[in-house]
């Protein structure tokens, strides 16, 4: 791999840094001057040899845009290129301009790893943007400690981790459950419910917290049944019976992938319409992006807990949306996890020129503390655990494939990836 | 277990679980009807089974969009027509893929799975390249939504009888085909003894072609059927597929009848499993059973009796 940073030493300036200093000049005069990169000399703002020229830093993405993941980890890749390019127009990073490496992890664990070793090791990049289920996140970790990457990751998880090379831009476990659980005991007056679940580590461990919600901290609410079904199952003909049984006021349905489709069109077609509201159909796992292979209608009356939904009404995100389908098209659609990575680049930016240097070290001292105004969700935080203060927000699906926000918690969630009482 | 509900529940639970399990038994005839014509007759192993039914559910989803767009008015009818060009399309494709590919590889059995796996690939890539690869979702009429409550606490889904009518009517109409129709006398020819039956004047050639081309058609129909209950992506071939080959192998390879026992047995099996354990531990003693029975009869529930 050829490494086009210019090799400098502490020591003084190489001369091409010199010569880049004149031309550097003309552009200044555009520029505020805190980013004026003449004034960051590289040798000073990068002192691990990281992928940091006069006028260029390179960083990585790493999703699957192949394999069974590419359908959910497009939309990452394109909030991510929006992003950088957004950066770019402004003037980019401390003066520099950011250029992407994108590799891909093929949804396929052990290449996630071998690839985010390529991009810390060999080509040096300054952080990634990337992964997007746990699994792939599990399998990158030891690499990015080993090498002190430094990973924005976007997925809303299980929590239980934290780790000093990740900052976690999507909401943890308890964010997402615990206020949608208290908003539909409270407004909806619901007592009990149906916990289910595709059957790998997310949906247990985020139906666990919701138990122990619901049995420990809902006055008088219990939970009648809990069931989880193999990845890719399309036959819920049984549970739906037992639900209908059962009769609880709320199913909380944690399904993923593919098998959403197949539950929400039996769902509808044993005659249980979430829009009549018995039982109350409730999910954390269905974004807009899942909307569209379930079809409006089948889905329409449900509702989704989570911190982003395409049509939230602010400034930043009117823009956000506008700016997103002039890029990659009119007909797309912005979920949850799209918006969580689009916030990857503009954090690491807000936390390189916080720590005036691009060193890992450096980077992730600065980041606690770091804030937002311009998230398409609101105003976001860095907590001092690596994941985000966020809203949490409860949507109502509607038949377009759009969420109408019917709730949202009046304070930012604090994040707690290790919740006590709830283990 | 039991101790949670009432007698009349028990009643329910039973009836519902039973027709759950007619209709899983529904799905597993579409899906494995087709297979079964080319494993059990020309000895092909397709692996590219769930990508011919993708590409009916495809079929089906463009078909969707053009009534929802030019003629609403007969909106309500667009599911007959899908399944028939669905039928048109994988049957076509089936063809064109046994003349450049599976003819060549008829007396390497074995080599089908890897060329058939390939292909597979193949197809879910143009899939991906031509519909994007994020799932669509196709429309259902309004008639095929819904269901009909038979007492208080039974409710049958219409598109679970829909699923149970066009399976009964292709098994019926692959039975005739195959025990009535000359075709169908021809291809167990072929089956018996491929020289002898080209020594007696069967086109086996072409004979072959058509019988791998129904059996494609025969999957489209089935991913036809399955957008009213399953996801349509380019990948999502791949979730029928295990299951597939479970119904055949179980069923015992060259046998209708053996695949159409097979797939109610296992329907029920794991339908009522489903309703007292958890869906995955259904799954897995399903599972479980299945390998028992198949040690101790390696040819399947029916096996044709063949002098070895």
């Amino acid at each position: 791999m050829p490494d086009e940073t210019p090799k400098t030493n502490a020591a003084g300036l190489s001369r091409r840094q010199i010569l880049a200093g004149g031309t550097a000049l003309g552009a200044a005069l555009f520029l505020p001057k805190d980013l004026r990169a003449a004034d960051f000399p590289t040798a000073e703002i990068n002192t691990t040899g990281l992928a940091v020229t006069d006028d260029t830093v390179t960083i990585g993405i790493l999703h699957s845009v192949t394999g069974t993941m590419a359908i959910s980890e497009t939309g990452s890749v394109q909030a991510e290129k929006l992003a950088i390019e957004q950066i770019n127009a402004q003037g980019g990073i401390l003066g520099r301009k950011i250029e992407y490496i994108q590799e891909d992890g093929a949804s396929d664990w052990p290449t996630f790893a071998e690839k985010a070793r390529k991009l810390l090791v060999n080509d040096k990049v300054a952080s990634v943007m990337g992964c997007w289920t746990s699994a792939s996140r599990k399998a990158v970790l030891p690499v990015f400690e080993q090498h002190n990457g430094f990973l924005y990751y976007p997925t809303f998880y299980e929590g239980l981790e934290q780790s000093p090379n990740v900052i976690y831009t999507g909401q943890e476990a308890t964010q997402q459950i615990i206020a949608g659980l208290d908003w539909v005991n409270q407004t909806k007056d619901a007592k009990t419910f149906y916990l289910l679940g595709s059957d790998y580590i997310w949906p247990r461990t985020s139906n666990k917290i919701a138990r122990k919600h619901i049995e420990n901290f809902m006055e008088g609410c219990k939970v009648v049944g809990e069931e989880y079904y193999p990845l890719g199952h399309t036959q819920f003909n049984s549970v739906i019976n037992k639900i209908r049984l059962r009769k609880p006021d709320v199913i909380y349905a944690i399904v993923v992938g593919g098998s959403n489709v197949a539950f929400y069109k039996q769902l509808k077609a044993a005659g249980i319409d979430p829009t009549e509201e018995s039982p109350i159909v409730l999910t954390i796992s269905v974004t807009e992006d899942e909307i569209r292979g379930i079809g409006g209608e089948n889905i329409e009356g449900a509702y989704a807990c989570m911190k982003y939904f395409q049509s939230l009404e602010n400034e930043n995100n009117v823009k956000f949306v506008e700016e997103f389908k002039k890029m990659w098209g009119d007909d797309i659609v912005i979920g949850d996890v799209t918006q969580a990575a689009y916030l990857g680049p503009w954090l690491w930016k807000a936390a390189v020129e916080k720590a005036g240097s691009f060193d890992v070290d450096k980077v992730r001292a600065a980041s606690p503390g770091i804030e937002l105004t311009t998230a398409p969700e609101g105003y976001v935080k860095v907590h001092e655990n690596h994941h985000l203060w966020s809203k949490t927000r409860v949507g109502k699906a509607q038949a377009d494939g759009q969420y109408e926000v019917v709730f949202e918690t009046a304070e930012l969630v604090e994040p707690d990836p290790f919740p006590e009482g709830y283990q | 277990m039991f101790a949670d509900y009432s007698w009349p529940e028990l009643g329910a639970i039973f009836a519902m679980q039973g027709f759950a399990g007619l209709i899983l038994f529904s799905v597993f005839v579409l899906m494995a009807l087709g297979l079964a014509i080319i494993f059990g007759q020309m000895g092909v192993i397709n692996m590219a089974h769930g990508e011919f039914m993708i590409l009916g559910a495809y079929v089906t989803y463009l078909m969707s969009n053009l009534f929802a767009d030019h003629v609403p008015a007969l909106f309500g009818m667009y599911f007959f027509v899908a399944m028939f060009l669905a039928f048109i399309a994988s049957g076509a494709l089936g063809l064109l893929v046994e003349w450049a590919m599976i003819r060549h590889l008829y007396k390497r059995p074995l080599d089908t799975l890897l060329a058939t796996w390939g292909l597979s690939l193949i197809l879910q890539q143009v899939y991906r390249s031509v519909f994007g690869a994020r799932e669509v979702g196709v429309s259902i009429p309004d008639w095929m939504m819904g269901s009909m409550p038979v007492t208080d606490l039974i409710e049958i889904p219409i598109n679970g009888i829909f699923v149970m009518v066009l399976a009964v009517s292709i098994s019926v109409g692959v039975y005739i085909m195959m025990f009535r129709s000359n075709w169908g006398k021809q291809v167990r020819a072929i089956n018996q003894n491929r020289v002898m039956a080209g020594a007696v004047g069967i086109n086996t050639e072409w004979t072959d072609r058509l019988t791998f081309g129904i059996g494609c058609g025969v999957a489209g129909v089935a991913g036809s059927a399955f957008t009213m209950i399953g996801s349509t992506g380019p990948t999502a071939g791949q979730l029928y597929i295990v299951d597939t080959f479970l119904v055949v192998v179980f069923g015992g390879a060259a046998s209708l009848l053996g695949t159409i026992a097979s797939a109610f047995s296992i329907s029920q099996a794991q339908s009522i499993m489903e309703f007292f354990l958890s869906g995955s531990m259904a799954k897995v003693l399903t599972l479980l059973v299945v390998v028992g029975i198949l040690m101790i009869r390696p040819q399947g529930l029916f096996a044709m009796k063949l002098r070895k």
